[in-house]
This record gives C-alpha cells, sequence and structure tokens, in this order.
C-alpha cells in the first residue's frame, strides 16, 4: 500500500486572478481508492482547485501529479485522458437526446461509418451494473428525474474510462433518498478502486461517506481530518474559523391577524396542464410559513400567481383582507408585498447597472426612489449606502455595477433593499442560496426580527435546515399541490424527504 | 469622480479607434483603385469644412439624430423598429398635407403640423407594437411590413387625394404658407464671423432635434419610466418581477419610439421644400438605425454620429469632381458601424474587468480592516 502512488496528488498550488488570490499554497492528496470530500465556504476556493485539476484553469505554481505523475494540462480534454472526469453542479445534458445518446456524445462507437449503438448501450449497462447504478440508455433525458440525470452525467464521465471522479456538490439537487442511492454508487467505486473529489456544503453526509476530509477557508487548505476524528460542528468551525450559527426557533411571535390568504388557488399552463391544485393556506402577522419541495413542483408558479405574473383559473388571493386577484404586480409591490426572488440572475438583478439602480428595482415608484415620474437619484444612491452599510454588502460604493459583486453581497443587496422597504407579506424564494455562513445568519437574523415586528414570510427554500429552523409552520408542495402540514419542531428531514417525493402521498391523504 | 473621467476617456477610446480603422480600410480601398487617400481626405477635409458644408452637414445630420432616437428608444428595452422609415414618411405625407391646407398664426401653425407627424408615426408604430403584444408577432416582421404597405399608401394617398395641383407633372401636396416655414439660422454663422452659407439654409428645426436629444436623455435615464425601460431591455425577469408590465411596456415603447420617428421628415419640409413631395428624402429611417448603433443609444453619442454621417455625406460631395469614387464614403459609413460595435465590446470587457477588479480589492481591504478592528 506504501508504495502505491497517491491517485492525485496537488502541491503548493497557487492561483490568482487579478486582485483576488483564489488559492494559495494549496496542497491536497487523494489516494486511490479513496473518496475524499473538500469543504468549505462559498468563495473558499474549491471550485478553483478543481477547474486547475481538471484542466480548465493553469496554476500560476505548484504541480499537479496524477498517479505519482507530474501533468500539465492545457484543457479538460487532458485531464479526461489522463483518467479524470468531472460532473458539474448544473447538468450539462441535451434533453431531447435519450441517455444513450448523451453518453456516447463525443466518443461515439462506430462500426465503419455507422454508430454503433449496441456498442455503447451494452457498455453502458455494463457500467451500470457494476456500479450499481440504475440507468436506461433509451430513456429521453428530459423525462428523467434530477437524480436520474446525475446518474446519466456520472456514467457519462465513467464511460470515457474515468478512474478519477470531481463531483461538484452532488448533493445538492438531490432527496435524501436519491443521496443514499448516489452515496451507495460511491462506495461501489470506491470498492473497484477508483477515486472520488467530492465537493459539499452538508457536513452530516460529508463525515458519513468520506475516508478524507480537507476544509479549505479563504483560499487555503487549513486541515485534512478523518471523519472519525470530527463531528459536524467542529468541521463547521473549521469552514468558518467560528462558531457556527444555527437556525434554532426562538418563541413564537405568531397573530391572528391573517396577512395573506390563499384559498383555493389553482393554475393552468400555457398548454393546460395543472401546475397549481387548489391551493389552501393563511399567512398571519408575525408568522412564517416554510414551503418545502423538491424544485420545479410548483413552487416558481404559486410565487408568480401571488406576484400577479401568474394568471389563476380557480381560488382567491387575499391581502390585508382585499381580493387582489387583479392587482398588477406593481400595485402588489407599492402596497407591501416584498419579494425575494429564487434565481438572482434572472429575476432580481439587472448585472449591467449600478448597485443603486439595483436597489431601486421594484421599488421604483415609490420614496426614496422616486420623485413623481422622475428618479430621485441621491435619495437612491442615499438608500444604498444605507442598505449596504445596514447589510454589509462589501462594495466600492453604490455606483459598482452589479456584476462586480459576488454572489453572496449580491444577494444580501436584494435581501437588504426588500427588508428595509418594511414590506407585510415577504415572499422568500431561497433567501440565503451561495452565499456563507456568516451571511447566511445575519440574513436569518433580518427575517426573524422583522417577523417579530409582525411580517408575515412566505419561506420557500430547498435548505431544510432553514426551512425547519425559520419556519412557524411547513408545508410540503408536491406536483403543484400541498401534500402535507408538518410541525417544524418535530419533523425530521427525512419525514419531510419522504413528503417531497411524493412517498407517503397515498398514506397521508 | 477621477474614476468617472477615467471611465469616459477610456470610453472615447472604442468609437476614435474604430474612426482611425475605417480611415485605414476606405484608404486601402481608394488605394485599390489607384488614387491617393491622402490627397482625397484632405480635400474632403478642406471641402467639407467651409461654412456652406457646415450648414448642409447640420442639415443632413438633423432627420438621422432624430431617426437614430426613435430606433434607440426601441434598442433601450430590445425593441427593433425597423419601421421608422415608413413611420417617418407616413408622417411627412399627413404633414404636409394638413400644414398645407391650413392658415394659422405661425407658432399655432407649426405645432399642429409637429403633432400630427407624431399623431401618425406613433400611430403607424402602434399597429406593430399591438400585433406583438396580442398575437405575438416579432416587431421586425411586422415593422418591416409595415413599411412596405406606408410606401403604397403614401403613393395611393398623393396620387388620389392629397396632390396640389392636378395639372403639375410633379407630385406634392399643397405647399404650406408662410406661417409654417420655420426661417434659417444661417445668422448663426455670421454672429460668430464665419462668412454665411450660400444657396443653403441651416434648418431651424435644429432646435427641435436638440430638444428631441434632451427629452430622449431625460426619458431614458431620468425617469420612473425610463428606467423601466431599461430594466425590461436588460432583464426582462426582473423587470416583471419588479412590477413592470411587459406587455404596457410594448406598446407604450412603440408608441413613443413612433411619434420620435414622425419627425424625421419635418426638417426638410419646414426648412426647405415646405411640402410633401414625391422625391421626399428617402432611407434616413434605415440610415438612423446605423446611426444609433454607432452612438451606442446615447444622446451625445448619437448626435456625433449623426454628424459624422452628415459630414462624411456631404464632404463626399467633392470626391466626384477629382474624380474619386464617392462611394469610398459609403464603405467608410459600414466599416464605422462595425467597427464601433465591435470595439465597444471590447472596450466594455476591459471596463467590466476594472471594475470587478476593483470590487474585489475593496472586499479584501474591507475584510482586512475587519480583521484588524477585531
Amino acid at each position: 500500500m506504501a508504495d502505491e502512488p497517491l491517485a492525485v496528488q496537488l502541491t503548493d498550488i497557487t492561483k490568482t486572478f487579478p486582485g483576488v488570490i483564489a488559492n494559495e499554497d494549496v496542497n491536497l492528496s487523494v489516494a486511490v481508492g479513496e473518496i475524499h470530500a473538500i469543504v468549505g465556504e462559498n468563495g473558499a476556493g474549491k471550485s478553483t482547485l478543481m477547474k486547475i485539476l481538471y484542466g480548465m484553469q493553469n496554476p500560476d505554481s505548484g504541480t499537479v501529479q496524477v498517479r505519482g505523475q507530474e501533468v500539465h494540462f492545457k484543457s479538460p480534454k487532458d485531464a479526461i485522458d489522463k483518467g479524470i472526469g468531472m460532473v458539474h453542479q448544473h447538468f450539462m445534458l441535451a434533453d431531447n437526446l435519450t441517455v444513450l445518446e448523451n453518453i456516447v456524445l463525443g466518443s461515439e462507437p462506430t462500426k465503419g461509418p455507422k454508430l454503433d449503438y449496441a456498442a455503447g448501450r451494452d457498455k453502458i449497462n455494463e457500467i451500470g451494473s457494476t456500479y450499481g447504478m440504475d440507468i436506461e440508455p433509451d430513456a429521453l433525458v428530459e423525462t428523467l428525474t434530477v437524480g436520474a440525470r446525475q446518474r446519466t452525467e456520472i456514467v457519462k464521465v465513467l464511460y470515457r474510462g474515468a478512474k478519477i471522479l470531481i463531483l461538484d456538490e452532488p448533493t445538492a439537487v438531490l432527496v435524501p433518498q436519491e443521496v443514499d442511492e448516489l452515496f451507495n454508487s460511491l462506495r461501489e467505486f470506491k470498492a473497484e478502486g477508483e477515486s472520488v473529489i467530492f465537493i459539499s456544503h452538508h457536513l452530516d453526509e460529508v463525515l458519513s461517506i468520506a475516508d478524507s476530509i480537507t476544509v479549505m477557508r479563504g483560499g487555503r487548505t487549513v486541515a485534512t481530518v478523518k471523519p472519525a476524528d470530527v463531528d459536524a460542528k467542529q468541521l463547521a468551525e473549521l469552514m468558518v474559523g467560528s462558531e457556527l450559527p444555527t437556525p434554532e426557533t426562538t418563541e413564537s411571535t405568531v397573530t391572528d391577524v391573517v396577512e395573506l390568504s390563499i384559498q383555493g388557488v389553482s393554475a393552468l399552463s400555457e398548454d393546460g396542464r395543472t401546475i397549481l391544485d387548489n391551493i389552501t393556506f393563511d399567512i398571519h402577522q408575525g408568522e412564517i410559513v416554510g414551503i418545502a419541495g423538491v424544485e420545479g413542483n410548483g413552487q416558481g408558479e404559486l410565487i408568480n400567481a401571488l406576484m400577479g405574473i401568474q394568471e389563476i383559473s380557480t381560488g382567491a388571493v387575499e391581502f390585508k383582507g382585499d381580493d387582489i386577484a387583479d392587482w398588477s404586480t406593481k400595485r402588489r409591490r407599492e402596497d407591501g408585498i416584498g419579494i425575494i426572488p429564487a434565481d438572482r440572475h434572472r429575476e432580481g438583478l439587472l448585472l449591467q447597472s449600478p448597485l443603486w439602480e439595483n436597489a431601486m428595482l421594484g421599488h421604483q415608484t415609490v420614496k426614496p426612489f422616486a420623485k413623481g415620474p422622475f428618479i430621485d437619484r441621491k435619495g437612491a444612491r442615499d438608500r444604498t449606502t444605507e442598505i449596504i452599510e445596514r447589510f454589509d454588502v462589501k462594495t466600492p460604493g453604490p455606483d459598482v455595477v452589479a456584476l462586480a459583486l459576488s454572489g453572496g453581497n449580491q444577494q444580501k443587496l436584494i435581501v437588504g433593499k426588500e427588508m428595509i422597504a418594511d414590506p407585510n407579506v415577504l415572499i422568500a424564494a431561497h433567501p440565503t442560496r451561495g452565499v456563507d455562513i456568516g451571511a447566511q445568519a445575519s440574513i436569518w437574523d433580518e427575517i426573524r426580527s422583522a417577523r417579530k415586528e409582525g411580517l408575515a414570510v412566505l419561506l420557500i427554500s430547498a435548505d431544510l435546515e432553514e426551512l425547519i429552523g425559520l419556519s412557524d409552520r411547513l408545508l410540503v408542495i408536491f406536483s403543484g399541490k400541498i401534500v402535507a402540514e408538518l410541525d417544524p419542531l418535530t419533523v425530521t428531514p427525512d419525514e419531510l424527504g419522504s413528503y417531497m417525493t411524493g412517498v407517503d402521498v397515498e398514506a397521508a391523504s | 469622480m477621477m474614476a468617472n473621467v477615467k471611465k469616459m476617456l477610456f470610453s472615447l477610446l472604442a468609437p476614435a479607434a474604430a474612426i482611425v480603422f475605417a480611415l485605414l480600410v476606405a484608404s486601402l480601398a481608394l488605394w485599390a483603385v489607384g488614387k491617393n487617400p491622402i490627397d482625397a481626405f484632405s480635400s474632403m477635409w478642406s471641402f467639407g469644412t467651409t461654412s456652406t458644408s457646415i450648414a448642409s452637414m447640420i442639415n443632413r445630420a438633423i432627420p438621422l439624430y432624430i431617426a437614430a432616437v426613435a430606433v434607440a428608444i426601441g434598442f433601450q428595452m430590445g425593441l427593433f423598429n425597423i419601421g421608422v422609415e415608413g413611420q417617418y414618411l407616413l408622417a411627412a405625407l399627413f404633414a404636409g398635407w394638413v400644414g398645407g391646407n391650413i392658415g394659422l398664426w405661425s407658432p399655432l401653425h407649426i405645432t399642429i403640423i409637429i403633432l400630427v407627424a407624431i399623431f401618425v408615426g406613433a400611430f403607424w408604430a402602434g399597429i406593430a407594437g399591438l400585433l406583438k403584444v396580442t398575437r405575438g408577432v416579432h416587431e421586425v416582421i411586422s415593422t418591416i411590413m409595415l413599411n412596405f404597405i406606408a410606401f403604397s399608401v403614401i403613393a395611393y394617398f398623393l396620387l388620389n387625394w392629397f396632390r396640389d395641383d392636378a395639372t403639375s407633372l410633379n407630385l406634392r401636396t399643397p405647399v404650406f404658407a408662410e406661417s409654417a416655414q420655420i426661417p434659417s439660422l444661417n445668422w448663426v454663422f455670421t454672429m460668430f464671423g464665419f462668412s454665411e452659407p450660400r444657396g443653403i439654409s441651416m434648418h431651424g428645426f435644429l432646435l427641435v432635434a436638440v430638444a428631441v436629444g434632451i427629452f430622449y436623455y431625460m426619458l431614458v435615464k431620468r425617469t420612473r419610466f425610463g428606467f423601466e425601460l431599461r430594466a425590461s431591455g436588460m432583464n426582462p425577469g426582473a423587470a416583471r418581477m419588479a412590477g413592470v408590465a411587459p406587455k404596457k411596456m410594448v406598446l407604450t415603447t412603440m408608441l413613443i419610439s413612433g411619434g420620435v420617428a414622425g419627425l424625421v421628415g419635418l426638417s426638410t419640409m419646414f426648412g426647405s421644400i415646405h411640402s410633401y413631395t414625391q422625391d421626399f428624402p428617402r432611407n434616413l429611417g434605415f440610415t438612423g438605425i446605423a446611426v444609433a448603433l454607432l452612438g451606442r443609444n446615447s444622446a451625445v453619442g448619437m448626435a456625433l454620429g449623426a454628424l459624422l454621417f452628415g459630414f462624411m455625406e456631404r464632404a463626399a460631395l467633392i470626391l466626384d469632381l477629382e474624380d474619386t469614387p464617392k462611394e469610398v464614403v459609403q464603405i467608410m459609413q459600414g466599416v464605422v458601424v462595425l467597427a464601433v460595435v465591435i470595439a465597444y465590446e471590447v472596450v466594455n470587457r476591459m471596463i467590466e474587468k476594472r471594475e470587478i477588479k476593483a470590487a474585489a480589492a475593496a472586499t479584501r481591504t474591507l475584510d482586512t480592516a475587519e480583521e484588524v478592528a477585531a
């Protein structure tokens, strides 16, 4: 064992981008047949390190060794040739092709001038059975679940002969059952002598699956530990370098006053499918109602229906006792419905515009941003400066364009501009997505203290810890339907996962 | 403040580089046909900078500028109003007909003509807007088609309903009374001690063009509407979440763009020909698109672009006399637009990188400061 060279050894890697040191003297050793987890906050340098290993970027200094041999990758193709494969967080599959076609794409088996699908299918089935990966070669990708898409991506990498697998936050998109399946496969890889490098935010998962854990912080590797020697809290402390903030439930501030009432709301998609099915619930002043669910089960449509973007076919939405069915989005905004959109790039920001214009977006018709039909530039800048200070947005000033900020700081600006406007109802979709733990804690605190002041919050999140920690009441949405109402104090993530995947729907109803 | 000045200088780099590049390409073309580029350019310069030429340049620039503004209003929200051509010609026809058939107190007379032109331009563009919001017809297709329809409608009306004198061979609407003829601005030249332009009068409509520019700047940069317009162009999803109704926005934008387009033909009409004629100036709407691209939708940038185009068109006249193909100017116009588009992209990326760098640096210093404080 001692003679066997390491699968991957990165030594003293340094990589700087203009103004930023992404990696500094980073060391990483991954043995053959090892599952090696890399944990760290957003911006700790994990992605840069993986890009270097996968040949997408060149280090400024330091060496990369694969199986004892020093390598200099110019592109991912070189890395693939050396048996390194990477599965990105966002899948790169063609929806209108089958699993088989997607997998062979780029390295098609041929028989003379023709594609040899049979050979490809055989090889895929073989990979599937070797690693315990349930995969249907002839299924169309667009019909697959997220878990199956991920398996397709992994098989695609293995098909190209990868012996070292890089998985970038593979569990972020999966429900608990799918995570278990993935982990079973990872154990099979290990048994077959493959190495896995695994990036994650979920410390419990990391502790349960990894053989070694490397912690990164501020572009450096701060520690490599064995899971047996640490617990989640110690790991988190290594990551943030301080105490871990946890979303704890404080005393209830729920009042009797119904602020937003959703009564039997249904909606149809353009092609006539039911996307929201008889949804009914109330949010009271001082209450946070959490919506749990696998993404794509109607959360987006629910938000749009509440914002007046999605037309509802039946049912009613009452805000402070008024039926707001025919209110425009603008009126809803002006009258006190705030929104932290799910996708900040697509729905929340004008990337090329200065921060003060971004802070204005959604509040452009009210003070201090508007003065009659005109924009109050000074008012807008002052308000933005206030947001920057109160919400600790790291920026040189309000005139910087939004795209210059990191994702976490962009999110802080969005949260800040909504909270500072003092809404009656806040629809918060993934309010802490992509922000580091410190910022997450301060956003949670802001939401909690606004709740104390009587804010009614609809919280939509994929982060179960956030949902359970913040919500007074949890609703589970599945296929456009509310399938369960749960008490966050007693619910377990496993229980929630079952409802989210529809497993217990029959039993529950 | 320093950073802003720097940023401005930086963004001047793009058009400057583009013009130099266009000169080089034009030189190559001239050299290829056996002409000395230096001679050609120097005679263009000396001819183009006489008072008469400058008046002509400004007269050419006025309608181009207004057309560019009309196009730019659409561009701000990602709408391509290719129909400025049809909108201004139709507007000019009706404005000419109304103006030629009434006689009133001068300011009122002129105002009515302008209002008719705005209304007709807005109406014609509004059809495209309506088709887009109700039927999803892409505005590029509908405005191109509406151009063709406008040309036929104009021919029909001019021949059958609006022509002044049935015996005249020259088809035209009735000539404006004195009260609707805006006086020339040639006195400006003598006021500043230059020689008065000869055989040409600098159009008084210049003042309206300036007003259009100020209106455009204020609308886009300083009003809520303008902000919503730009937001819709940059990120429709975010604008929608922010309460901007997309359909209403499309329709309003097309109406404003068309209204401005309606003014394009009026400069010539008020200043020199005083009616709509069969040979009324054409293609200003299309050239306006190029000017909007050249000026990157900026009020000042488009003014400079329009003046540049005006200068090149005027100065090209001398080339004929020297037996040099004046088409070289069209090559330059085309090249300069292409080059500016590319150069801006390059410079923008450079500016973006600098900002990201600055923000990252600031974040780092903030971090360090906090650590020191802690």
